[in-house]
């Protein structure tokens, strides 16, 4: 089995000193920013980014997906103790695990949802080892015209399919494509949609375009909301124990938790909402009679269980189409990816071939990250509960520092803190008119990529468009696209008609 | 509340529709390329700013129906904006760039960190102080010595360094 050799091959790399440390790292930084509102993974790789310039390609990766897995970790603490979401796929966590800890029951929430997430990890990240190569198989069959069609379906399911509103996602994948033209254009040498400025001829920088869409638009948007005496309640944590009944209660919706949320993450659908959102309602349908109360009322710990699995197993399912096929389904995937181009390497289906090492030594730290995470959740649980009640003026004075550093060091030029000011306030406003930004910093990075497969297709069908319908598997996916594109309005027509 | 002209939401939408316009004169300034191709650089801008400028009358239109700042809770329910928190945070982001060629990184960082902090509705400037000092500091050493970043010593970092007995660089 190539997934075992590959494993064997990858342990013995990934359980060096070195790159223990790393993942440790990794864990620590990852389950920090994870606890904290308003700092996320891809914020933190963003700002991290120049250490590609200083570490081995390896180390830099385990160190990257220990800040990915570990923010899983940690934002399922603020969802519980603060009621508030650390992270977006922890906002389901929240409904169940926040009505727990106001019972007194937060040590079982956060118990569940650490071990739930461990079980989860080691779900996906099993699921990466094994379905990952197959994968790969099928997408060496692929020429740029299936590659350009996978990446529109991409495009559809992060910023149409997901979110509130399909047209607000396209405006917003729309400007993130907007700004990957921007510059010389590879294959020309033509400078592209940048007024003449010499300035941006080398295209706007993807760190300042994710700091200034997550650390200062949050920050200004959060100003703009605050409201002088507003501070959420920690609650305590109590006991760390599961008892036999609430064990017996998190077994099977950590299995179906971990399950639902896989396929969902290795679907380009990206995202971590939507199954922790389907294992709630499954839980909260499958819940034993005698507990059912406890939904929506003192917290049922089913709740807390299957979502969390979910949210994490999801998580390892988005490395999968990142790896395999160098298609980014998140913004902190897509962060991830500019980070493998920084070493000249590019993600895709020959990543397993040529830098087999590095794929299994971080498929395998992925393993040890999880063993790490949950060893450094449950016992560590007090520096995190700190580390939550740092007071929220400082907590945002403290990121724009980091913010203002991350650009800064781009070129030490005050023009890109400029440009980084300006995104910040389009952020913002993003936020006030519910606009999604992950399908700005995903079109600005998948975009690029997208166009030469694109220029590619028609290069090798010189010039006939009709490449893409006539190709089985290309019409196949663009059909799949198109449907999740206008299969919903279809749908909610002819519901309305049905009804009428 | 139907049918009424939602004007921040319209706002919103002339601004996409602005710049899909900007970016559609932009692609038409690409200069054509004298090598052949059979996608010219001119193609996907071209593809990507119309579609830009139609999401942008399609938000118009939206807006002109009543718009969808009303439909969702948390946008209708909200308060005002907080001028004041958002005034204070503004000023902190131009100190910082007014600062930071002339005194240097950890100067600049701080009067920034202190202003921040007091949008957030923080009263001890001389806490902030006493937090933002070491921590942009440190921030500049973990950059600079631990990732490589390459940025200027300003004028406290000098004086650190000086104090430490290494060169400024």
């Amino acid at each position: 089995m190539e997934a075992i050799d590959g494993l064997t091959l990858g342990f013995t790399h990934a359980l060096t000193i070195p790159n223990l440390g790393w993942a440790l790292l990794g864990c620590f930084l990852g389950t920090a920013i994870g606890v904290l509102p308003g700092i996320g993974p891809a914020l933190t790789i963003a700002l991290l980014l120049p250490i590609t310039f200083q570490v081995s390609a390896t180390g830099a990766f385990i160190l990257f997906c220990g800040i990915f897995y570990g923010a899983m970790y940690g934002g399922s603490t603020t969802s519980i103790l603060l009621n508030a979401p650390g992270e977006s796929g922890s906002i389901i966590t929240a409904l169940e695990g926040a009505k727990m800890a106001k019972n007194g029951r937060a040590g079982p929430a956060l118990a569940t949802a650490a071990i739930g997430s461990f079980i989860a990890g080691i779900v996906g990240t099993l699921g990466i080892a094994f379905i990952g190569p197959v994968i790969v198989d099928l997408a060496l069959l692929l020429g740029p015209a299936e590659y350009f069609a996978l990446m529109l379906l991409c495009f559809v399911t992060v910023s149409a399919v997901l979110g509130g509103s399909a047209l607000r996602g396209l405006t917003s994948l729309g400007l993130g494509l907007t700004l990957g033209l921007i510059g010389i254009d590879l294959q020309t040498g033509q400078p592209r949609m940048t007024f003449g400025l010499p300035e941006l001829y080398d295209g706007v920088n993807v760190v300042l375009v994710a700091v200034g869409l997550f650390a200062v638009a949050e920050a200004l948007h959060m100003a703009w909301r605050h409201h002088a005496g507003e501070k959420a309640e920690v609650r305590p944590v109590g006991k760390l124990m599961l008892s036999r009944s609430d064990l017996r209660r998190s077994f099977w919706p950590w299995v179906r938790g971990a399950g639902l949320g896989f396929p969902f993450g290795v679907m380009p659908a990206g995202g971590t909402e939507m199954p922790t959102m389907l294992s709630y309602y499954a839980e909260r349908k499958l819940v034993a009679p005698e507990h059912a109360h406890e939904f929506g009322t003192t917290g049922a710990i089913e709740g807390v269980a299957g979502p969390e699995a979910a949210n994490n197993a999801a998580a390892a399912g988005i490395l999968v189409p990142m790896l395999t096929l160098g298609i980014p389904t998140s913004a902190t995937a897509a962060i991830m990816l500019s980070a493998f181009q920084s070493y000249g390497i590019q993600p895709g289906p020959l990543l397993f071939e040529t830098q087999g090492q590095l794929v299994w030594t971080l498929i395998a730290s992925l393993f040890v990250a999880n063993v790490m995470l949950v060893v450094l959740n449950l016992p560590l649980i007090g520096l995190w509960v700190r580390i939550l009640k740092i007071p929220t003026p400082q907590l945002y004075a403290g990121i724009l520092v980091f913010a203002t550093i991350g650009t800064y060091g781009i070129s030490n030029s005050v023009v890109d803190l400029l440009l980084l000011y300006g995104i910040g306030i389009i952020g913002m406003f993003m936020r006030r008119f519910d606009f999604p930004v992950a399908p700005v910093v995903i079109g600005m990075i998948l975009g690029p990529m997208a166009e030469q497969a694109l220029r590619q297709a028609l290069t090798i069908s010189q010039g006939d468009w009709s490449v893409f319908v006539t190709r089985p598997g290309s019409l196949a996916i663009l059909v799949v696209a198109l449907l999740a594109l206008l299969g919903p309005r279809i749908y909610a027509v002819w519901s309305q008609r049905a009804a009428a | 509340m139907i049918n009424r002209i939602a004007v921040p939401d319209l706002l919103a939408g002339l601004f996409v529709l602005m710049l899909g316009l900007v970016s559609l004169w932009q692609a038409s300034a690409i200069p054509v390329s004298p090598l052949y191709a059979q996608v010219g650089p001119k193609a996907v801008p071209y593809v990507v700013a119309s579609a830009l400028t139609a999401l942008g009358a399609l938000l118009v239109l939206e807006a002109l129906r009543g718009g969808w700042s009303a439909n969702i809770a948390e946008l209708a329910e909200a308060g005002p904006p907080n001028t004041k928190a958002l005034g204070l945070l503004g000023a902190g982001l131009v100190l910082n760039v007014i600062l930071i060629g002339p005194a240097g990184f950890s100067i600049a960082a701080t009067a920034q960190f202190v202003m921040v902090a007091a949008a957030f509705g923080s009263r001890s400037v001389a806490r902030d102080l006493l937090i933002a000092l070491p921590l942009t500091l440190g921030v500049w050493f973990l950059f600079v010595q631990g990732l490589g970043v390459n940025i200027g010593a300003g004028l406290l970092e000098g004086l650190v360094l000086r104090l430490m007995g290494r060169e400024v660089f």
